[in-house]
């Protein structure tokens, strides 16, 4: 079971202090913050994708990189990656230069965004979101799989003889986790390529989440991957420590009365008896985190919401402190303890490496030399062979 | 037999409330007229005011909480509902709007409902067909063809009761008739409803464009 923090990089007005951090403040502070978490023992770290203010992260790869070379040990992901409005192209090549980069320290979380101004800035209309998002896939998928590709569909320009660079690191693409509120869709997409499914979790009750995970484990089994109880789950969350549940929840009260997305509605106590959000002591934060696998069977990754609504640095390192030393090490036991016999872990590339190449060596792609064009048939490589499948030119 | 199962939508706010008044006149009088066929009526009430704590969470962020999903579960269940508000400033009052506002626009398809409104004057009169009324065709709910209004002078006058007596016919006609559970039963695939609606029969339907394309299929949009 996987650990982590994700971050939607939004720049709050903290409502304590007054102040909205700058920008580059903000970029600063969550390279520090990331590199916190790998420190305190954490496994991964995960940044949203936003083209607007009050965000910051519109280049997620260009952040995961820079993290990447100064952590030795930390999981880089997205949560998550627009696959609606970003060219499948440019997702494949810039995610396996990140894999490349970060020696496959990183996956990628796929989300549609929940902006509609968005999608026309990149050229596309929100109606179409979800096909964008299932098409979108169907060719990246492909596109790290498959040295030369030819394809056609709705949403953009045909591919003939097109070859993604770099090639994925060791031959395995990166590991894709769908990520979805309450499309069922995106969960059947993720069982039918086995891949992983990602419950935002906060916000919804616990029957929601239910049902969508359970959709997801049938359909996984359903497609021969495994049993229902052996596909990837990860699980969104969100929580605030303090060392009494009162003391907690009055430290946290006033992000989360003026935090954007419920200030001024529902009550701190309302929200956390009815969604994910553990707001209390260590022992609290524990005993809801283990509660979740009541409903979503064991899973393997859990990512918790740390650094929003306006939450300055200082705290947020002071969180990360407790959560490590405080909550970390149980969690890590009580899971361990409590999972199912054949539970899978989540996946890392070196794993991956070891199931698609038994003898423990990936493949390492040499391009032949260079023909000037790659749509002319034959493969661009040396080890692969490949036959020409479209109309020669 | 099963009774018909009632639900009371009351906006009214103070108590006594002249809003409540007109809702359970209506409701005792369904009751009778059901009597009078040999069937019974369960009612279960929602008084909105109840509801007011967790508003602000609904319209913030559609975080439901205890009150609100207890009002959804009976409007889930209800064969009928009456749904009565007071009028201020020429609209149905705000906490009746955003309460409709706020649930899920798959709930009340096809439920039959008895429109009611209070005012303190006539001119307020339209209110229930001009306003409550198209908020309850976008619900794809069934307005039953009286509404009921009442402003201060209708109280004395006997010609409020004929009108509760004729709506309250009509609401249970339209109870009897089955028409919200045959829509559910017969024709409720012609709807479009999203996973975890009020719409939502459990089932996720593979056999669907869609699903197709999310399993590597090709997308194909339909001309409409």
């Amino acid at each position: 079971m996987q650990f982590g923090i994700m971050s939607v990089s939004d720049i709050t007005r903290d409502p304590v202090s007054g102040t909205t951090p700058s920008e580059a403040e903000r970029i600063a502070s969550i390279v520090r913050i990331a590199r916190k978490a790998e420190e305190v023992g954490l496994d991964v770290f995960a940044i949203g994708e936003h083209h607007n203010p009050p965000f910051f992260s519109s280049a997620p790869t260009t952040l995961l990189a820079h993290i990447g070379a100064l952590t030795e040990r930390l999981v880089l992901t997205t949560s998550t990656t627009l696959i609606t409005t970003n060219d499948p192209v440019r997702i494949a090549e810039e995610y396996a230069m990140l894999q490349h980069l970060v020696g496959g320290r990183m996956d990628l979380m796929l989300g549609r965004g929940n902006t509609a101004p968005v999608y026309p800035w990149f050229g596309q209309d929100i109606r179409q979101g979800l096909p964008l998002a299932l098409e979108n896939y169907n060719l990246l998928h492909r596109l790290w799989r498959e040295d030369v590709v030819d394809f056609e569909g709705h949403f953009r320009t045909p591919l003939q003889g097109f070859t993604a660079t770099p090639r994925p690191l060791d031959g395995v693409a990166p590991f894709v986790w769908h990520g979805s509120i309450r499309t069922p869709e995106i969960a059947e997409q993720a069982a039918y390529y086995g891949n992983g499914f990602f419950a935002n979790h906060i916000f919804w009750p616990p029957e929601h989440t239910k049902r969508m995970v359970d959709f997801y484990r049938q359909r996984f089994e359903h497609y021969g991957h495994g049993t229902a109880g052996e596909a990837i789950v990860g699980l969104g969350g969100q929580l605030f420590l303090g060392r009494t549940s009162q003391e907690a929840r009055e430290r946290f009260r006033p992000y989360f009365n003026a935090a954007p997305v419920y200030g001024n509605g529902p009550t701190l106590e309302s929200f956390s008896t009815q969604t994910p959000l553990s707001v209390g002591s260590p022992a609290e934060v524990i005993d809801k985190t283990l509660g979740f696998r009541e409903y979503a069977g064991d899973y393997q990754r859990q990512l918790f919401l740390m650094d929003h609504a306006g939450l300055p640095e200082s705290l947020v390192m002071e969180q990360l402190e407790m959560l490590g030393s405080e909550v970390l090490p149980t969690l890590r036991a009580e899971t361990q303890a409590r999972r199912a016999p054949g539970t899978p872990d989540a996946p890392t590339h070196a794993a991956r490496v070891a199931t698609q190449f038994p003898d423990g060596v990936g493949r390492q792609v040499r391009p032949l030399a260079n023909r000037g064009d790659n749509v002319t048939g034959g493969s661009p490589y040396e080890d692969s062979e490949f036959v020409a499948t479209y109309p020669t030119l | 037999m099963t009774a018909h199962r009632l639900v009371v939508v009351n906006a009214g706010t103070s108590d006594p409330s002249a809003t409540r008044m007109l809702a359970d006149r209506a409701a005792a009088r369904v009751t009778r007229a059901a009597g009078e066929v040999g069937e019974e009526v369960r009612i279960d009430v929602v008084d909105l005011r109840q509801l007011l704590p967790e508003l602000p969470g609904a319209l913030a962020s559609r975080h439901l909480g205890e009150q609100f999903t207890r009002a959804v579960d009976l409007l889930a269940q209800a064969d009928g509902v009456i749904a009565a508000g007071p009028v201020y400033a020429a609209g149905p009052s705000g906490l009746f709007t955003s309460f409709f506002q706020v649930l899920d626009t798959d709930l009340l398809i096809g439920k039959p409902v008895l429109l009611a409104a209070t005012a303190g004057t006539a001119r307020h009169a339209l209110v229930v067909d001009g306003e409550m009324r198209s908020m309850f065709a976008y619900l794809r709910a069934l307005p039953v063809p009286t509404s009921l209004f009442a402003a201060s002078e209708d109280w004395g006058d006997g010609a409020l009761e004929g009108r509760i007596e004729r709506a309250a016919r009509e609401l249970v006609l339209l109870m009897r008739s089955g028409f919200a559970r045959a829509v559910r039963e017969e024709t409720w695939g012609a709807y479009q409803h999203e996973f975890g609606s009020a719409g939502d029969t459990g089932e996720v339907s593979v056999d669907t464009d869609l699903m197709r394309l999310a399993t590597g299929g090709r997308y194909t949009p339909r001309a409409n």
